[in-house]
């Protein structure tokens, strides 16, 4: 009832616990009233008035500290919006994606708090009990009380790393929404959308931070192939098969001239390259035309900026679409001892498809079928399945 | 009420070849029938969840060891060659509807397109109101 009134569901739980701690308190040694629930709505009530005054008197002396300590970079342009508000979206993200957070519990707290999701709907999204999901919001929320981080903008010193970890957040957001496509997919799909608009507002509020546009350009140019990326039965399609009429031209154009941008300008970052290269890829009219030598090169600068074995596992493939296949083999051997990819299933479905390309399809064969029992994705251990069983009916490798 | 309908392979129970070596249509055929179960369940209001689980390679048996810390051991998944795919979880009126969701789920196509009629347990979940005593 509380919550009705006042709109706020978090404050009128704490309203109703403070009206029922002071009954618990008052009652034993004033008597019961004589309309107890009349009672409890106005103890209520009355605290709610005042928490939501302190709000106000909070945000009043937030927006003077604010105003105090002018940032020419932290403040955007802001043509319809105030300032003032423009920089607490910013603040509020970097609370959720405090690094004292779980991922799972930032990713939560981003999309309740930054984007505005019921809990209800982060729940739906992510499959779990919303009873589960309140818990982990308030958790969340308690563990950054605790942890006494104050609101407020990070230290220019620890901005670009906290800003990183923003950028973290919503690109896993993202990649949930993108790589769920079986049954519960199309409410997964908000999620891409969600992390899209996010990362968009960031953009509006800091236009000059390269990798913030990286990131966008990012998202853009891999949602825009995302109605090519499935079949009629929600089976996976590779990108070389894809059809690419089905591409979303004006998210590619939007995504490529924004990395273009982005790039020149620099600092260069991971999420710069790993548009550039989506671009490339989208740029190509058919999969023949791609510019894998330009990939190639770009996936040797991101293994040299990131130092991961997947980037290498891909520098790899893309090594074998310049080279030919046996180079990329050789470049994937060098692979084998390194622990991060010990019991994965990329480096057999890496391998799967380079022996494909070679033509040694009993090998192939048999790296998609253990690549299938490792991978935790059901859409693709049917897709890796399905690219066995169409190999192995060719000859008779598999039998 | 609600049941709970495992699908649960055994060398016992099952007498055919396993997915990785069907042809490309074989198992087409058959994951967008396993689509098409969660899609009709979805439709009847009787789906509460459904899960498949990862293959026996990607399974852990735990217990607790010396302190309560835990010992890890790879299943016995693959000498038993008996595991658990995965499961539904229905919401349906009857035991005879539930019994009817686990015989059309036990038709789902393999080898040739004919029916696999692996064996699905169906388990009443314990969710029931108490009786008056």
């Amino acid at each position: 009832m509380l919550a009705r009134r006042f709109g706020d569901f978090a404050d009128a739980e704490d309203a109703t616990q403070e009206a029922l701690l002071a009954a618990a308190t008052q009652w034993p040694v004033e008597g019961v009233p004589e309309n107890p629930r009349g009672w409890l709505i106005q103890v209520g009530h009355r605290r709610m008035i005042e928490l939501v005054r302190s709000e106000v008197a909070r945000r009043r002396r937030e927006d003077l500290a604010g105003r105090r300590e002018p940032d020419a970079r932290w403040i955007a342009p802001a043509a319809d919006e105030p300032a003032a508000d423009s920089d607490d979206t910013l603040v509020l993200l970097f609370l959720c994606c405090h690094p004292t957070l779980s991922t799972s519990s930032a990713i939560a707290l981003t999309l309740r708090a930054v984007g505005g999701l019921t809990t209800a709907e982060i729940a739906r999204a992510f499959l779990v009990p919303e009873a589960t999901m309140a818990q982990r919001i308030s958790r969340a929320k308690q563990r950054i009380r605790d942890s006494g981080v104050p609101f407020r903008m990070p230290e220019e010193a620890e901005r670009q790393a906290r800003l990183a970890a923003v950028l973290h957040v919503l690109y896993l957001v993202f990649t949930e929404g993108h790589t769920a496509s079986v049954g519960p997919a199309l409410r997964r799909v908000d999620l891409s959308e969600e992390a899209v608009r996010l990362t968009r507002a960031i953009h509006a509020l800091l236009p000059d931070d390269s990798e913030v546009a990286g990131l966008l350009a990012l998202m853009l140019l891999t949602d825009a192939r995302a109605a090519a990326r499935t079949g009629p039965a929600g089976e996976l399609i590779s990108l070389a098969e894809q059809d690419r009429g089905r591409w979303d031209a004006d998210a590619i154009a939007e995504g490529t001239a924004l990395v273009t941008r982005a790039i020149t300008r620099g600092p260069v970052g991971p999420y710069q390259l790993q548009a550039a290269i989506a671009a490339l890829h989208d740029e190509a009219p058919t999969a023949t035309d791609t510019d894998w030598p330009q990939i190639l090169a770009l996936y040797e600068v991101l293994e040299r900026l990131s130092g991961s074995p997947v980037v290498a596992l891909n520098r790899a493939v893309a090594t074998a679409m310049v080279h030919g296949p046996a180079a990329g083999l050789d470049a994937l051997a060098a692979l084998d001892v390194d622990a991060r990819l010990a019991g994965q299933h990329r480096l057999d479905a890496a391998r799967a498809h380079l022996y494909e390309m070679a033509g040694e399809r009993e090998r192939a064969v048999a790296h998609y079928r253990a690549a299938a029992g490792r991978t935790s994705s059901r859409p693709e251990q049917h897709y890796l399945l399905m690219r066995a069983a169409r190999l192995a009916g060719t000859d008779d490798a598999g039998h | 009420m609600k049941y709970m309908l495992l699908m649960q392979f055994s060398a016992a129970g099952t007498d055919f070849p396993s997915i990785d070596t069907w042809t490309p249509e074989e198992i087409a055929a058959h994951i967008g029938f396993m689509r098409e179960v969660d899609g009709k369940l979805t439709a009847a209001g009787e789906l509460v969840q459904a899960e498949g689980l990862g293959g026996p390679q990607q399974a852990r048996i735990v217990r607790a060891g010396e302190g309560g810390a835990p010992v890890v051991t790879e299943g016995p998944f693959a000498e038993t060659k008996e595991f658990l795919a995965g499961w539904w979880i229905v919401d349906c009126d009857t035991p005879q509807r539930a019994t009817e969701i686990a015989a059309y789920i036990s038709t789902a196509p393999g080898p040739g397109g004919r029916p696999l009629r692996m064996p699905i347990e169906v388990h009443p979940v314990m969710s029931a109101p108490p009786q008056e005593l």
